[in-house]
């Protein structure tokens, strides 16, 4: 009897517990204190563990930019390391609250898969690395080659259509994390290693001589990269998204972390004025206050601020911002205006 | 008082009583065992409509349909024709039949490593005796992903690139992508190799069933064991010859980045094989020395008095009673095999866990139905195994008449 009662209370226990999860997400990350966020193994510049263990990177600033704009603490964030094939289950069964982790944004997966993908932080484009010592210059050179690919990811189909369409052959040697692939592609498991550039560049910076591999002229697809969340919640994907755009926003119109305090004040634009809070109640209609925009940028930085700090050229990644410069200065980057 | 019991009438029967459920020992055990039922079966039904509610909650339809598009990756082992194009499914049938490959290869190299090293351990020869031994220990209290990660990180990183393969005749290959060697190319007179093959294997059965007829008529020995080895061997090679050998050979060949042509055995699945080989046959090798141990030595002591000689003595008195030891715990560890070969994951090696379960997963987004069709299939490929094994034991068994 007492076993059955203990199974009995256990269903039921189990049974009140998920019907009290379904609430928005937003209200399950204010109650529990924390927002929970995706992110992947380790890619140099885009997410790795500073000295102190904390995460950092690209990525990580995306999270620590939602977790100011809810709670004013980019201390408030739990990491989930995730890799190409966990990522979207570890999303869709609610372990996370969402992802920045370099993943492309795609039909199937903003539709089939049942995600939303609230922007672009990253423009990119699948690329090539091989030893100089090989003497490839093109992709299309590569017959017959042993090619790492980081399995569960959109390269790995890029890849297979990359091969048939030119009538080449290779081998495909799948790989977990980017670490895997690093040491695999080091120990000449393969010839090439395969993801996008961005990734490559931040590999490259991370071996003892750099200047050994190349990366191929060949960009063979567009990997537009960006946070996402699961589907069926617009209003957590809402904010998730203008606190991206925020930050674009605040690059375009000059607001940095340092002088944001001063444009908080007010100033003669009404954008900046609306988007830090000083004028209008934009906040409210995200379920949040005035200052949210603010705290994500006090505390973060603007786009261009995170993108200096962990990728930018002066970093050892050394990536150009490229396509990923404002729309004002010959890039893509285009936020929706703030009214 | 002076009432006297008629005891040779039954006593009488109480009126029915929900009390009575409880106290009575028979009417408790089937109602414990009812309310058991009642409670496992809500349990699973609570799960299962835990899932339709969150698929529900997701907007997730449920159906098997997307195993009939494209896959659209590459696998870089396939049995079968294989590309991109194909469907899912077909993806499934390359994972099925790399992870049937692994177990069938593992469970072979495993039996013949376990029976060696379970007879070494048990050597009157203290060294060899000993060695066995640390063997044993160190590897089977050793995980065995560590030994899968450890063998893979040895061919990858100690041996050559392909450029500067080891070379063994101008035909065998070792580097670091692989161990390449010939492949057969049949040509059109091989029948005559095949169907002397198939004339061997029946010849080969009809002596030996005439053969064993005539000992229990006359007591007469034949000798059995060559004529089933020349006919089964001895026949197709002579064959072979006599046909002008009609068989050639592709050799691997260094054209860029790797060779081409003949066979190729992955690191991937180099390192699998052998760490799952290796690691099982640690426990089998006790399970053949705890067979032996088992028969006891009176009844060898038996045989050779009755004038059997030492072979003989093994082959008919002590070897089949050990197995009906072994057979057991062997079908326990053949299963093993098969289940930790989901490890391959950890090595790239395209099962169906990395290809069904992994990447197709993946890329459609169908973890439920992707995730049924992995636990069907293990769950089949081990009651096949137990199945067998089951059968074998039973044939083996001790018939007592």
């Amino acid at each position: 009897m007492n076993k059955f009662t203990t199974i009995a209370t256990a269903a039921l226990a189990s049974m009140a517990l998920s019907n009290g999860a379904s609430a928005g997400t937003l209200a399950d990350v204010q109650a529990k204190g924390f927002l929970q966020c995706g992110i992947s193994t380790g890619v140099a510049g885009f997410a790795f563990t500073d000295d102190a263990g904390d995460w950092q990177g690209f990525d990580p600033d995306v999270c620590k930019a939602v977790a100011a704009a809810i709670f004013g603490d980019t201390s408030k964030v739990k990491y989930t390391t995730t890799t190409g094939k966990t990522r979207f289950t570890t999303l869709a069964s609610g372990e996370v609250d969402m992802l920045a982790r370099n993943t492309t944004w795609t039909f199937s997966r903003d539709t089939d898969l049942k995600l939303d993908f609230v922007g672009v932080n990253y423009y990119d484009g699948q690329g090539f690395m091989v030893p100089t010592a090989l003497g490839v210059t093109s992709a299309k050179e590569l017959d017959g080659a042993s090619v790492c690919i980081q399995t569960g990811t959109t390269t790995e189909l890029n890849l297979a259509d990359f091969f048939r369409i030119n009538g080449i052959e290779y081998e495909a040697v799948p790989i977990e994390t980017n670490d895997e692939a690093q040491t695999n592609y080091k120990a000449g498991r393969c010839d090439v290693y395969t993801t996008d550039a961005s990734g490559l560049a931040a590999t490259r910076s991370t071996f003892e001589n750099p200047a050994e591999h190349a990366l191929l002229p060949e960009i063979i697809s567009k990997e537009p990269l960006g946070p996402l969340v699961r589907h069926g919640d617009s209003e957590w994907a809402d904010l998730v998204r203008w606190t991206l755009n925020a930050m674009i926003t605040a690059e375009e119109f000059g607001v940095t972390s340092e002088n944001v305090d001063q444009m908080a004040t007010g100033t003669d634009n009404p954008e900046i004025n609306r988007l830090l809070g000083s004028e209008g109640d934009l906040g409210a209609m995200i379920g949040l206050d005035k200052a949210w925009a603010w705290r994500a940028i006090k505390m973060v930085g603007n786009y261009g601020e995170v993108f200096d700090r962990n990728i930018g050229a002066s970093t050892p990644i050394g990536l150009e911002r490229g396509v990923n410069n404002l729309w004002t200065k010959g890039g893509i980057l285009y936020s929706p205006p703030f009214r | 008082m002076s009432q006297s019991i008629d005891y040779s009438s039954p006593p009488p029967q109480s009126s029915f009583s929900i009390g009575k459920l409880w106290t009575d020992k028979k009417s408790r055990g089937v109602l414990i065992q009812l309310l058991a039922m009642i409670a496992f079966c809500s349990v699973v039904l609570y799960l299962a409509g835990n899932v339709v509610e969150n698929f529900e909650k997701l907007g997730k339809p449920f159906g098997f349909e997307f195993l009939q598009q494209e896959s659209n990756y590459d696998i870089n082992q396939h049995l079968i024709e294989y590309n991109s194009q194909s469907s899912h499914a077909r993806a499934a049938v390359v994972g099925i039949l790399n992870t049937l490959l692994v177990a069938v290869c593992g469970i072979i190299l495993a039996t013949i490593l376990g029976f060696i090293l379970g007879v070494l351990r048990l050597s009157p020869n203290w060294l060899v005796n000993r060695l066995a031994y640390c063997y044993i220990e160190f590897v089977r209290n050793v995980p065995v992903l560590v030994h899968i990660l450890l063998i893979h990180g040895i061919l990858v990183h100690s041996l050559p690139k392909p450029k500067q393969a080891i070379n063994v005749a101008d035909s065998f290959f070792l580097t670091n992508r692989g161990f390449y060697m010939p492949q057969p190319v049949t040509e059109p007179l091989f029948w005559a190799v095949i169907a002397a093959f198939a004339i061997g294997v029946v010849y080969a059965f009809w002596y030996r069933r005439t053969a064993k007829t005539k000992q229990a008529l006359t007591g007469e020995q034949s000798p059995i064991f060559w004529v089933m080895l020349g006919s089964i061997i001895g026949l197709p090679i002579l064959v072979f010859f006599l046909s002008g050998m009609p068989l050639s050979w592709e050799q691997p060949e260094l054209k860029g980045f790797n060779f081409k042509g003949g066979m190729a055995l992955k690191p991937e699945f180099l390192s699998l094989w052998l760490a799952l080989s290796l690691y099982t046959a640690a426990f089998i090798a006790e399970n053949v020395r705890s067979g032996i141990e088992a028969v006891s030595h009176g009844q060898t002591e038996a045989a050779l008095a009755l004038g059997l000689p030492r072979k003989r003595t093994m082959n008919l008195v002590v070897i089949p009673q050990a197995l009906r030891v072994i057979i057991p715990p062997l079908t326990s560890q053949y299963l093993n095999i098969t289940k930790n070969s989901s490890l391959a994951i950890a090595i790239g090696y395209m099962d169906i866990v990395a290809t069904i379960g992994g990447i197709t997963l993946n890329q459609s987004g169908r973890e439920m139905e992707c995730m049924i069709i992995v636990l069907g299939l293990y769950l089949s490929f081990s009651l096949t195994i137990s199945f067998f094994m089951n059968w074998y034991n039973r044939r083996i068994s001790l018939v007592e008449r």
